[in-house]
This record gives structure tokens, sequence and C-alpha cells, in this order.
């Protein structure tokens, strides 16, 4: 025993320094078990898997950019008169919060520079969960195991808007005022609960003294709080689940083939950081965001026109500005629908995205894990449904600029506001449509390509003169890719009678989800992949053509 | 560089042979994974001489960074905060702005550029599988678990002595109430706040920009002007509540213009004056078209035809601005004759 202790000791005293470190660590935090399971963990390599790190990396930029701002930033309404070293602005009245970003916009070495980084990271991270978002959806990845990490996202991306809207509005500038008083009429809106809850919002009437100093423990602290623990159990679950990948050759929904955490994925993840704060840090230093000196400080009786949220918040701001004004006056009370039903749908399209895991999986029936991505083209349905609902946000982008589009293009407000009226309904239709074709198309290409080879391009003569082109047989990395993917088979209703010959009630969900089954992989909803005999069949016969 | 000067032994030829074994895919499975496909050399694998300039680019990238960072450093020091520079194509930028910030995204880009070009040209880029093992547990352990489970939960006696039970949910229910009460304090409640403003009989209107009272005689054809009630001051300490609600425009229509006869009856020699807060989610309406006498609220475009009681043309606002009635006093300046009859601003659940 002591031997076997002198054995260790004597043995530690040689070692480096480093593992002298880990070993001291280890004996109390116990790394060494986590590290075995993390530090050569395989990663696969996709352009895309990108975009997620985007996120995290502008999110920590965020943070850091951020905790410098509170240095200087002043959370107060009270009255000041500015005398900082804009001079356009000296002698008028603000509130300290407009003071103080003046302040670190102008007379702070370096404090618009972390302003504006720490604005332009804010978009960048909205932008960077829209698009891995739509990564994710596209290729299926929110699929068993991986839906509570599709929940824990679609939170970071809500709690993202309304961080990155309690954020735009601290310095109480004229632009961000406005904004937050399209709240106030937005909360007003809400039947029986909405004065109520807008009075203890603003501590009492709009704008009150109170919503900067309240909005900046909710920006700071409060929704960066919970997004930081989320953020962490995202990561963590992409650890424990190991990353998908893509269908090819050696890869199987049983392994993860790529190369290892440490070094490639330190050195090339870790870079990525910096590649990301450098370009966001060089954008800071040539294009101006939020330059709120120009807006001056907020009036409830002043505005400017073309007054526009930041781009995250455009949906909201379209549904509202292409609702027509409905109201409806009953027994003294007022349901204020133009404003509310624009209220229900933002929240309800941003609902369906968090429970369309869920629903795929109940039509599926499918409980396996699924660690393999779809081609989106392999998912016809699911990829019109994702493209329709992109449309849809996008053409409420456009309702949401309005008055841009149509000073910028030279058309009427009117035929703008009209148009997105009409494609909010017909827009995702066409889309899901369109997109559902072009899917199939797809299909029938890789059915074709597998069975008869890839057209080469090349024009052969035959000896009795008829002309061909030559198809190249695909190679079988490729035969085996184009082909691994699973089809579902429609669900049917069964039997109408049991065992027993006892007629049986078939549930109106069982017929519910028997038509949507059909509509996702019934006979004309997807491309039989082709099959090991009709491939022997073509190969085996008259050669190729 | 020609291939000549690459030792033989280092040619992919050479070396492909230990890697994986390429499955041939059989009569019966045509489709048939081939596994794992040959490593693919780069040429710093093969020719030492590419990888030591992959070397040197990667420490020329920290290199450039170091310097960048005392660039950065230089221009805090040097440049002052005040001095602008003319930058095509942007224009007039903040010198100061422009030099730290382009400093510094050199020296982080190019610690990130080195680092990815590291990982690319000099690490391994052998592709590796790892197994994946299934999320859910095995039989055993889930077995193991639900048994200690209930077991805790039998020791516990929850079950069965229910009185514990419910009066444990009951208070646990109950205890965060305590946190809803302390909300209350957030606010006032409403009460009939959102119905009144300051303006009442006998009010001046004031122009909100020269600070004077309003005659109608100051009021123009086709000008827009906009009014505050006699008293109220920007230093106030409620001025931006009193503002948010009390904020006025005024036109002057031609008195035969005036579509509307309640609008024509509260007007003064065809001097209107309406709440510049919109009925919508209240922005402050503020471009008037004078031909058609639209007024449009820039926020959302909702349109108004104020010699038609500002009802709604387009838009989403639901209902027309409230008018003020307005008459002239003793010397001849324009005074409310009232409050607004309706509440302005934003619709609401009370407004009825």
């Amino acid at each position: 025993m002591s031997t076997a202790a002198n054995d260790t000791s004597r043995a530690r005293g040689k070692a480096p320094a480093g593992e002298r470190i880990a070993d001291w660590a280890d004996g109390r935090l116990g790394i060494y078990s986590l590290a075995k399971a993390n530090m050569r963990k395989i990663f696969p390599d996709h352009w895309s898997f990108m975009l997620g790190e985007v996120c995290m990396y502008s999110f920590i930029i965020i943070i850091l950019t951020g905790v410098y701002l509170t240095l200087f930033f002043h959370p107060s309404m009270n009255e000041v008169v500015y005398h900082g070293s804009y001079v356009p602005l000296q002698g008028q009245t603000m509130s300290e919060a407009f003071n103080s970003t003046l302040h670190i916009s102008f007379d702070v070495r370096g404090g618009l520079l972390v302003r504006q980084i720490h604005h332009w990271a804010a978009l960048i991270f909205l932008a960077g969960m829209f698009v891995h978002m739509m990564r994710v959806f596209f290729t299926g990845a929110f699929r068993k195991p991986r839906e509570i990490n599709w929940l824990f996202g679609f939170l970071l991306f809500v709690l993202g808007m309304f961080t990155g809207f309690t954020g735009y509005s601290l310095p109480d500038d004229l632009l961000s005022g406005t904004g937050v008083r399209f709240t106030e009429g937005a909360i007003l809106s809400m039947p029986i609960v909405g004065t109520y809850i807008s009075y203890f919002l603003f501590g009492g009437q709009f704008p009150g003294h109170d919503f900067v100093a309240r909005f900046y423990s909710i920006h700071i602290l409060l929704l960066p709080g919970i997004m930081l623990g989320l953020m962490v159990a995202h990561l963590i679950l992409v650890f424990y689940h190991k990353h998908t990948q893509f269908a090819g050759p050696g890869k199987t929904n049983n392994n993860v083939v790529g190369m290892p955490l440490l070094p490639v994925y330190m050195a090339k993840a870790g870079g990525f950081f910096f590649l990301v704060f450098g370009v966001i840090a060089a954008i800071a230093a040539v294009a101006q965001i939020n330059p709120i000196w120009a807006m001056g400080p907020y009036r409830p009786d002043q505005v400017s026109t073309g007054a526009q949220p930041d781009w995250y918040m455009g949906f909201a701001e379209g549904l509202i500005r292409f609702m027509p004004g409905w109201e409806i006056n009953f027994w003294g009370h007022t349901l204020v629908l133009g404003v509310f039903i624009p209220l229900v749908i933002f929240g309800v399209v941003l609902g369906a995205m968090a429970v369309y895991p869920f629903i795929e999986s109940w039509i599926t029936g499918d409980k396996s894990e699924h660690h393999i991505l779809d081609r989106p083209r392999n998912a016809p349905t699911r990829t019109g449904l994702g493209v329709a609902w992109v449309t849809m946000y996008m053409i409420t982008l456009v309702g949401g600029g309005n008055d841009l589009w149509a000073t910028h293009f030279h058309l009427s407000i009117n035929a703008v506001t009209w148009f997105v009226r009409i494609f909010f309904f017909v827009g995702p239709v066409i889309a899901f449509i369109a997109t559902k074709r072009i899917c199939l198309g797809l299909q029938r290409r890789d059915r074709d390509k597998v069975l008869h080879g890839r057209e080469t391009g090349i024009i052969k003569r035959l000896p009795h003169g008829e002309f061909i082109e030559v198809h190249e047989p695909l190679s079988q990395e490729q035969l085996h890719t184009l082909t691994t993917h699973t089809q579902y088979a429609p669900a049917e209703i069964g039997p109408a009678v049991d065992e027993n010959g006892v007629e049986r009630k078939v549930t109106a969900s069982e017929k519910l989800r028997a038509k949507l089954s059909n509509a996702y992989y019934g006979e004309d909803n997807q491309i039989p992949k082709p099959t090991s005999e009709e491939y022997k069949e073509i190969t085996s016969g008259h050669g190729h053509h | 560089m020609s291939s000549q000067d690459i030792p033989e032994e280092n040619l992919p030829a050479e070396q492909d042979h230990a890697h994986g074994a390429v499955a041939v895919a059989d009569e019966v499975h045509p489709f048939a994974d081939p596994g794992l496909p040959p490593h693919e050399h780069r040429i710093q694998d093969i020719d030492e001489r590419a990888a030591r300039r992959s070397e040197r680019m990667v420490a020329l990238l920290f290199t450039v960074s170091m310097l960048a960072t005392v660039g950065f450093i230089v221009s805090y020091v040097t440049i002052p905060h005040d001095k602008n520079i003319f930058v095509f194509p942007i224009g007039r930028i903040s010198a100061l702005n422009f030099a730290l910030g382009l400093t510094l995204g050199v020296a982080l880009f190019c610690i990130g550029a080195g680092a990815v070009h590291w990982a690319r040209t000099l690490m391994s880029d052998v592709e590796v599988a790892d197994d994946r093992h299934a999320i859910a547990a095995t039989p055993e352990v889930r077995a193991k678990v639900h048994a200690d489970f209930r077991e805790g939960a039998k020791e516990s006696a929850l079950g069965r002595r229910k009185l514990i039970r419910n009066t444990m949910f009951g208070a646990l229910a109950l205890v965060p109430l305590s946190g809803v009460m302390l909300l209350r304090d957030l606010g006032p409640l409403p009460g009939t706040s959102l119905r009144h403003t300051l303006w009442a009989k006998g009010k001046r209107l004031v122009n909100m920009n020269t600070n004077q009272p309003l005659r109608p005689e100051d009021i123009a054809v086709g000008s827009l002007t906009f009014a505050k009630p006699d008293g109220l001051e920007e230093t106030d300490e409620e001025f931006q509540n009193e503002m948010a609600k009390a904020a006025l425009m005024i036109v002057r229509l031609q008195p035969d213009n005036i579509k509307d006869k309640r609008e024509l009856d509260w007007s003064h020699e065809g001097v209107v004056a309406f709440s510049k807060i919109c009925t919508h989610v209240g922005c402050p309406i503020s471009l008037y078209e004078q031909q058609t006498h639209h007024v449009l609220c820039p926020c959302h475009q909702s349109t108004f035809d104020l010699s038609d009681g500002a009802r709604v043309i387009f838009g989403p606002a639901g209902h027309a601005l409230p008018q003020l009635r307005i008459g002239v006093d003793s010397e001849g300046y324009l005074q409310a004759l009232g409050d607004f009859e309706e509440p302005v601003g934003p619709a609401f659940w009370e407004r009825g």
C-alpha cells in the first residue's frame, strides 16, 4: 500500500507541470472521466454545422461587450440637460439613459465601437439562430432524440428576440421609444388584462419613469441568465447526442464520422470564434448602427418617418401593419382585434415552429433514433411546409417595411399593403406547392441517376446510326448515398372490425393521422427510391442508356 | 514543385495500401455501404516544404495579429476621440472608431485565420468513426431505476398517507402567491386615467415650437401646427406622460370642405384640433397632405381624413382620431372648450 503510494508520488514528482496540475484537478473534480469521453470526441464536418457556432460566438461577444457597456450606462429616466461633446444636442433635455448613451458614443474612447459591436452581434446572433434553425429543420435534425434540444433552441430564439428588443429600447431615443409605444398599444389590446399589464409594466401611464430601469434588469440579467443556461444545456445535449451527419460511405446511424475535438475542432471552432469576433469588429468599424444622436431623445409627441425595428422584430411590425383595423365595441368594452389578432398570430406562428417535431413524429409513428440527416428533397412535405413558413415570414417582413418598399420602389403604400394582405395567405400555398414539386423532381432525378447513371454529355453514334448519350454508372459511394434514406409507408386506418368481428371505433385522431401520413408519404407525395431488383434488372439487361 | 522531389514513401500510392479496404457490393446488395473512402493526402502530408510554408503562413497570421493589437493601443492613445475623417465610400466617420475597430478586427481575425489554417493544413485530417450508443437506458438499468423509485416512494409513504400528500401539494401551490402579491405595486391601477388629458375648458392651445398661445389667424390653410395645453412645460415632472395623451394637431380647412357635421360644430372658423396620438398603437401622427386633408401615421400608415371627422380611410387603425372642441377666449386666443370626449390613443378593453 505505502510502496504503491510512494511510487505514484515519485512518478508525479517527475511529471511535467501540466500533467501535475491535471492530476491535482482530477483528484478534486474528476476531470479525467470527462476528458475521456470528450477530448477526442468525433465531430462530423459540413459547412452548415458552423451556423450554430456563429450563434454561440456572437452570444459570447454580446455578453462581453454588454458587460463593458453596463460600466458606463445609467438606466435612469431622470431628466437631465446635455452638456457632452456632441454639439447639436447641447442644452437639450433628455433622460439620463439617453445622456449616458451619448457619453458612451462620443466621450468614452472605444465606447462607440463596443456599442456597435454589441448591436451588430445581436443582429447576427438572431440571424444566425434563424438560419441555424432552418438548417436543423430542413435536414430533419430535430427528430428523436433531439426534440428537446430543438425546443431549447426555439426558446433561445424567442428569448433572443425579446432580449434584443429590451436592449435597443434602453437608450430611450426617439426610434426605440416609438417601438416601446407600439408595445404599449399591443399590450393595451389584450382583452380584460391589457390595461392592467400595461400599467404594471410601465409603473403607471406611458411612458412613466420606470421602464428603462425595468427593461435594463430584464435585458442584462433575467433574459440573458435564462439564455445562458439554455445555451449550456443546448451544448451539453449536442455533446451527449453526438452530432448528426449526412449520409455517405461509411456513415451509419450507429456511428459518427469526422475529426476529433482535440486538436482539429479545438483549432477550427476556437479559431472560428476569433473569425466571427474579428468580422463583427470590422463591421462595427465601418458600418454605423443605431445612431441615436441623429434621432434625438424620446418624446411621445414626436416621431420620424421610416421608423423600423431591428430586423427580427420586423415580423411583428409587419403583422401589425397589414392587419385591417377591426374593433368590436360591446357592453362598454372594446375588443381591439386589429391589434390583438396580430399579437396572437405572432405567438401561433412561432409556436408552430416549436411543436412541429412532435407533430411529425406523431404522423410517422417512428420511435427510433435518427442521426443521419435527411436531404430536404427526401422529405418533400416537410420541406414544403418549411419553405411555406419562411415565405410567410418574409412576406410579413415586407409588410413591416411597407413604407420603405413604397418610397424606394416608387410604389403606392396601399398597393404594397394589399399585396402583403393577400400574399400572407396565398404566398405560403404557392411556396408549398412549388417546393414540393421541386423536391419530387429532384427525387426523380436521383432515382434516374441511380438506375441509369450520370449523363456525361458525351454523344455517341452507334454503327447503325443511332445517337445515344453515354451514361456513366455511379460509383459505389454515390449509389449508397443516394439510396440509403428510409422511406415511410403511409399509415392506414386499421380494419374496421376487431379480431372478434366486432365493429371497432375509429377515432378522429386516427383518421387525421392517416390523412396526414398520406399527405407526407402517400403515392404522389414521395418518389419510391430505386430497389436492388430494379437496379439489377436494368444493369444486367441490355447495358446502359 | 515537381513530384520527383517528394520522397517515394510519402507518395499517396505507397501509403494507401494500409488504408480501409473498400467493400465491393455483391449481387444481392448493389447499394451496399462501401465503407469510409480512403484518406486523400494533402500536399502538406507528403511534402515537408509545403508543410513548412503552411507553418510560416500560420506564424505570419499570428504575427499580424500581434501587430494589429499594438496598432489598437497606439490608436487609442494617439487619435483624439472627436476627430472625423473621410473614408471612401463610407463618408465622414469617427477616426478613432474606425482605427480601433479595424485593428481589433484584424487582430482577432488573424488569430482565427491562423488557427483554422493550421487545423486544415497541418493537423491530421484522417476521418475516423466513433460508435454511437442508444440514448435510452438498457432494460436492466431501466428496471433497476424503476424499482429504486418505487422503493423510495414506498419508504416516503407519500402514496399511503394521503393527508400529507394533499396538504403538501396545497402548501406548494399556495406559496408562489406571495410572489405574485409582491408584484401588485409595480404600478397603480388604471382607474380612469386613460380617459382624461390635461385639456379642460378654457385651456389655451400653445404652439409646440414657439411656446406661444395660438390665435386662429396664426393658422394658415394647408399648414399643420402642433400644440400642447397651456401651462405644461418641458421641465415638468409629468411632461412626457401628459404629452403622450394631450399632443394636438391643428389644421385650418375651408368650412365648406368639412363634411362631418360635428367636426364643423367643434371647429372655429375652419380651424380644427385633433389628437395627434394615433388610435392604432399610439404613434404621433405627423404627415399631412394639404390637398386631400389626409394625415398619415408614419409608423404603420394609418390614414385619416381630417375633413371628415378624422375617420380612418386606410391602414390598421380601428377608429377615428378624437377631436378637441375649440373656440376663442376673450383675448382672441384659441382655447379648448373641454377635454376630449373619448379616450385618446390606442384602444383598450375598458374603452367601450
